[in-house]
């Protein structure tokens, strides 16, 4: 009965999406405020609708129910319960009705926290969010209807693929959601703004908010993944350059690069039209994630069940919302009037520089994806492209920006002096320097883009703390006065000064993993020792356990160094009988600023012994660290008061101009 | 900004979906062949190995060239790296098939250092016979290589009879078996 009640409310739903993309948009054509206001409960509806189908399948997932064929096909009754929720997500059919959910949520957010939006922009906001829902609710009722029932019933079910039996991975697909479906709600801006015809700053500083929720999902969605890479596939790599990452990895570039473009609208009333172009495309890039994953069209470890009929129906998708929107750009961006100038030499222009790396590298991650795809379409040669020639494009990319980036928010608007940032960043390029020796004695000159990645690291960390701290004029006049103007300062210049070291940190535990990792692979019997870099492993004992639904090896490490007990670890080979899929449980030990890794490889042929990998991976945690800092980052200047809800709108603004929607009141960043 | 770079993304954009169109549905109208990533038709089926020679991974001196796949009935030649994680996931497929079945497999390392290969072997276990080194990958844009993993059906005069592209699974393994056995009759 509860599968049926999910199926009606999803067929609910999709009706009220369809009202939702019609009447406000037909309102705010005729000033009908009636008509407009349909919005607003429409989104909630939708919201409370799908809510419901979703709970509905977790309960069948929960309890096990194996009448309906997407439980029966994915969960078994012996999983623990947490993979049997998450399991609700980790298919095909569960991950859309998340996908639905999220977007009906971020409808549903519009219409709550839109109170300050103009009353067109924000009915039109709604309906083209209503379009994106009735488009994937369609496709979900069409082709991958999960309320479908089996009968009979089997009596037990298939399992969910063992891999993805992991905490890590049970939350990374609805933060990769919430991120992915957050652009959708940029990309409904910025088609509303083409269609009202106008982008003014205020415009800038209504998007911004949303598009840092949906950036920091995604930058967690990413790190959670990659996370889960490093422990669960059992070689201690983070990133493979996979088609799947990078369809991930590409609306997150576009999407920081939008954040900062967003900055400018709203501060400069310039590069409006590239804006709305960035959110559309980032919207886009998503979708065209969410087409390579499904349609099968690459090949990927991470590729979902495919079916041709589905991956037509996401194109199909993919080409009306992208199609249908960059034609509307076509029509409408010549005529939206540019605004202020300003030097080359500014912040804007260091924002502008950003947005060219930014853009250029999300093309060579787009390129390397889809060339081997598009060379054979066309009939040409197959080729392959791998870390290989991403490690040759992308790095490069990525060095000019993370220099620029400590720069830029020093430069004063409009125009700027260079020689004099670089100048007030002394401080950090003397500690830039005492890092890079740091690393030429502990690790020597053996791999120079170490060394400069590193470099790089340490310039964006200091970079940002020089910056804070001469905003705050630490030092210079008393620290009381110091801590008052700290205080002082808005909220988004703290997250742009955390976000930035954030990503110091993390590109120090990129450099730190990929240059120095130390690692020793052997055969080690009960009893034996192996030393990597100064750590003594002991393999104390092998055995076997029955657990849950799997079997699993477990070995149990002491870990020593000069003597004394640093850990135990306990890694595993598991056996899944049901899936018939073996994995391997590495064992991990985190100081913070390194990690003891041990992965329990197979028996050897005489019995006696196992290979075994042990690695000392150093700075590795800072990734994922350094990843939530950004993500930190994000929040704070989320909570800046200029996007908060009931600020007045005119709050600062005395002797201005009143203008449509009001100019952002605080200089921020 | 001129029209025309106005309109550029939105031709980019639909020659993008033309090709995804392409793949996905219209390459099977025009040429007859589905595309499946995981089972690229090669241009080379029933044609011979391309000419080429590896130098050993191994200590053993046991290189791969092409005069070793010529007699011996057929056998699987897989191209690997260390550095991909599909191809850790196929590995007991393929110790399998070496161990229980007795099918002769040829590894390619590719754009590969040679002790990381070394290293993922010993670890994972060896099921090769013989083992090349193609560190630049010249080797395998020969054979057509879209991306690693990928496994070939070669016979015993040589010819390349099928081609699997990605992880060879559980449930591929029957398929590759059966061909093994047809062909090494």
């Amino acid at each position: 009965m509860i599968p049926e009640i999910g199926h009606y409310a999803l067929v609910l739903a999709l009706l009220l999406a369809i009202v939702q993309s019609v009447m406000p948009l037909v309102g705010a054509a005729r000033g009908n405020v009636a008509w407009m206001e349909v919005g607003r409960p429409a989104a909630y509806g939708q919201l409370l609708m799908v809510t419901v189908a979703f709970g509905a399948l977790m309960w069948a997932y929960i309890v096990s129910d194996f009448s309906v064929l997407n439980v029966a096909e994915n969960s078994h009754s012996l999983k623990p319960m947490l993979y049997k929720i998450s399991g609700t997500w980790g298919n095909h059919e569960g991950s859309l009705i998340l996908w639905v959910l999220m977007l009906a949520l971020f409808g549903a957010a519009v219409a709550w926290f839109g109170g300050n939006l103009p009353p067109t922009l924000k009915a039109r906001v709604l309906a083209v969010q209503g379009m994106i829902g009735v488009g994937f609710l369609l496709f979900t009722l069409g082709t991958s209807n999960p309320f479908i029932r089996l009968d009979p019933a089997p009596l037990d079910g298939q399992d969910l693929n063992p891999l993805l039996q992991d905490p890590g991975l049970a939350f990374h697909p609805p933060f990769l959601y919430l991120g992915y479906v957050g652009f959708s709600l940029t990309f409904s801006f910025a088609a509303a703004a083409l269609i009202e015809g106008r982008v003014d700053p205020a415009w800038g500083r209504w998007v911004r908010p949303w598009t840092l929720v949906a950036w920091a999902s995604l930058t967690l969605g990413i790190a959670l993944g990659s996370w889960w890479a490093y422990y669960e596939l059992g070689w201690g790599g983070w990133w493979f350059w996979d088609p799947v990452e990078n369809a991930s990895l590409m609306p997150w570039l576009a999407g920081t690069a939008l954040l900062h473009s967003a900055i400018v609208v709203e501060k400069r009333d310039a590069l409006k039209t590239w804006t709305i172009l960035l959110a559309i495309l980032t919207f886009a890039l998503s979708l065209m994630g969410t087409f390579l994953v499904r349609s099968g069209v690459l090949t990927s470890v991470h590729a979902f069940a495919v079916d041709p009929q589905r991956g037509i129906a996401i194109l199909f998708l993919l080409v009306l919302a992208t199609g249908g929107s960059l034609i509307l750009y076509a029509m409408r961006a010549p005529s939206l009037k540019t605004g202020g100038l300003f030097a080359p030499v500014s912040r804007e222009g260091a924002l502008v520089l950003n947005n060219l790396l930014l853009s250029t590298a999300t093309a060579t991650v787009l390129i390397g994806t889809l060339y081997p795809l598009v060379l054979d379409a066309m009939g040409g040669s197959k080729i392959s492209v791998g870390p290989p020639f991403f490690n040759a494009t992308f790095v490069p990319l990525m060095i000019p920006l993370v220099a620029a980036m400590a720069v830029g928010p020093l430069l004063a608007g409009k125009r700027a002096d260079l020689a004099g940032a670089l100048g007030r960043l002394w401080a950090a390029i003397a500690l830039t320097a005492v890092v890079v020796l740091w690393a030429l004695w502990a690790h020597g000159a053996d791999s120079v883009l170490a060394l400069v990645g590193i470099a790089m690291a340490a310039w964006a960390f200091f970079g940002a703390i020089v910056e804070m701290a001469e905003r705050i004029r630490l030092f210079r006049v008393p620290l009381a006065d110091s801590i008052a103007r700290a205080r002082g300062l808005p909220h988004g210049a703290w997250g742009t000064t955390i976000a930035h070291a954030g990503l110091g940190v993390a590109i120090a535990g990129m450099v730190g993993t990929s240059a120095w990792v130390s690692e020793d692979i052997r055969v080690m019997r009960v009893g034996d020792t192996a030393t990597v870099a100064g750590y003594e492993f002991r393999l104390d004992k092998v055995e076997e356990l029955r657990v849950d639904n799997y079997i699993t090896e477990q070995g149990t490490f002491t870990v020593l160094r000069d003597g004394a007990v640093i850990a135990t670890l306990y890694p595993e080979q598991r056996w899944y009988p049901v899936a018939r899929m073996e994995t391997t449980e590495a064992a991990i030990h985190t100081t913070f600023v390194s990690d003891l890794y041990a992965v329990l490889g197979d028996r050897t042929e005489d019995g006696t012994g196992h290979t075994v990998r042990l690695y000392h991976h150093p700075l590795v945690p800072w990734i994922w660290f350094g990843s939530v800092v950004m993500v930190i980052g994000g929040l704070v200047s989320l909570s800046d008061r200029r996007f908060r809800i009931g600020v007045p709108q005119g709050r600062g603004q005395s002797g201005k101009a009143p203008s449509a929607g009001g100019i952002a009141p605080q200089p921020a960043e | 900004m001129s029209r025309v770079v106005i309109l550029l993304p939105v031709v980019l954009f639909f020659a993008l979906a033309g090709v995804f169109a392409y793949a996905l549905y219209f390459k099977e109208l025009f040429t007859g062949v589905a595309h499946n990533p995981s089972e690229l038709p090669s241009a080379l089926i029933d044609r011979p190995a391309p000419e080429f020679a590896l130098p050993a991974l191994r200590d053993d001196g046991q290189g791969l060239s092409s005069a070793d796949l010529k007699g011996g009935g057929a056998k699987l030649v897989n191209v690997f790296a260390s550095w991909c994680a599909p191809c850790r996931i196929e590995h007991p497929q393929l110790m399998e098939m070496a161990k229980a079945h007795g099918v002769t497999l040829h590894g390619i390392a590719y754009k590969d250092k040679p002790e990381d290969s070394r290293r993922f072997l010993e670890v994972l276990g060896d099921p090769f016979t013989r083992v090349g080194v193609d560190r630049d990958g010249r080797a395998a844009i020969d054979w057509g290589v879209y991306g690693v993993p990928e496994t070939y059906v070669v016979d015993a005069d040589g010819h390349i009879r099928y081609r699997h592209v990605g992880p060879l699974m559980p449930q591929d393994m029957e398929k590759m078996l059966g061909m093994v056995r047809e062909l090494g009759r």
